[in-house]
């Protein structure tokens, strides 16, 4: 990695992030609009949840990953608050990789 | 006054943020550690970090470098990763449309947990930006404070997947999305958007699958046709 490389990662990745604003400008975005933009991005986040849980550099990422998530998915179903989420899905991922069970 | 900015952002909110800064911080740790092992100078591993802060693209473009690719193969592989935040920006970009500074600290601040965040609070504009500041500055903080701390730490929190760290960061966004998806139609939208991306991950570039699964919106059109019907 060089700084001309970083240069371009940096100002490339603000021009993405800036884009979705200036083109949100150039609409009328009436409620149903808004409701449907929310949703694309939930749809986005969810999917990024689904394939970074199962998926780790385009292979399977075995099962510890997906158990850990789903724990803590259940979790969050349940109302627990973030920070036992968080801890129960990396305990679950940790301890399962510490079994020898990737 | 001081008092009066933690009552407003509200108790639970200040402890959401905390959990999900730890996470965010031992992550910032592994991407210092990482990029310190791999031989980068200091001054690249802090620019990344300032001014791409986008931490999956970072570890990325770490990857593909380390595996010999191109200058070429290294941009395109953190951008392409980075396009999702389009769709992002056209569902919160407006929380933070305001002063030309709040305009490019927002935009900086614009990531997946962020907008997870600030989804979460539905409706109430208000809270959504409460939400969207106070989760981007404990995140800003946290990347900061684990980065030097991984530059010195180096060793074993280069390999955060000991700690369970990948399963954490999704854990976290899934718990955020779950109220929306009581929602019968962003359900539908969102569970065949999550089975398309990852029917795709196998054949795309990282970063793609999560982009084709907007085809998911079909079942989530406005209802504008029915309303032209009725008029």
């Amino acid at each position: 990695m060089n700084w001309i490389e970083v240069a371009v990662l940096a100002v490339g990745t603000f021009l993405i992030r800036l884009s979705g604003p200036l083109l949100r400008g150039r609409i009328s975005v009436s409620e149903e609009t808004e409701e449907f933009l929310k949703r694309g991005a939930t749809v986005v986040l969810v999917a990024l949840v689904a394939t970074s849980s199962v998926m780790s550099e385009n292979q399977w990422a075995g099962w510890a990953l997906p158990a850990g998530v789903a724990v803590g998915g259940v979790l969050a179903w349940r109302r627990a608050p973030l920070a036992v989420v968080v801890v129960a899905a990396a305990a679950t991922t940790a301890l399962l990789r510490l079994a020898g069970i990737e | 006054m001081a008092f009066r900015i933690w009552e407003t952002i509200g108790r639970d909110l200040l402890r959401d943020t905390a959990a999900y800064s730890v996470g965010i911080a031992v992550a910032g740790a592994a991407f210092a550690a990482i990029a310190t092992a791999q031989g980068l100078p200091w001054w690249i591993t802090w620019a990344m970090s300032l001014f791409v802060y986008a931490g999956t693209a970072q570890f990325a473009a770490l990857g593909v470098a380390a595996a010999g690719g191109s200058g070429l193969a290294v941009v395109a592989t953190g951008l392409i990763l980075n396009l999702r935040h389009i769709p992002y920006g056209l569902a919160v970009g407006h929380l933070y449309w305001d002063r030309w500074w709040t305009r490019i600290l927002g935009t900086q601040n614009l990531l997946d947990t962020t907008t997870a965040f600030a989804l979460a609070e539905g409706d109430d504009q208000r809270r959504a930006k409460i939400a969207y500041w106070t989760t981007g500055t404990g995140n800003a903080v946290a990347w900061v404070v684990g980065n030097f701390a991984g530059m010195f730490i180096g060793g074993w929190i280069a390999e955060p997947e000991r700690l369970g760290l990948d399963a954490a960061l999704p854990a976290i966004i899934l718990a955020l999305v779950i109220p929306s998806l009581k929602d019968r139609r962003t359900l539908l939208a969102a569970a065949t958007g999550a089975v398309i991306a990852l029917a795709a991950s196998p054949f795309l570039p990282p970063g793609m699958p999560v982009l084709l699964a907007l085809v998911g919106l079909v079942f989530a059109r406005p209802k504008r046709g029915r309303e032209e019907a009725a008029t």
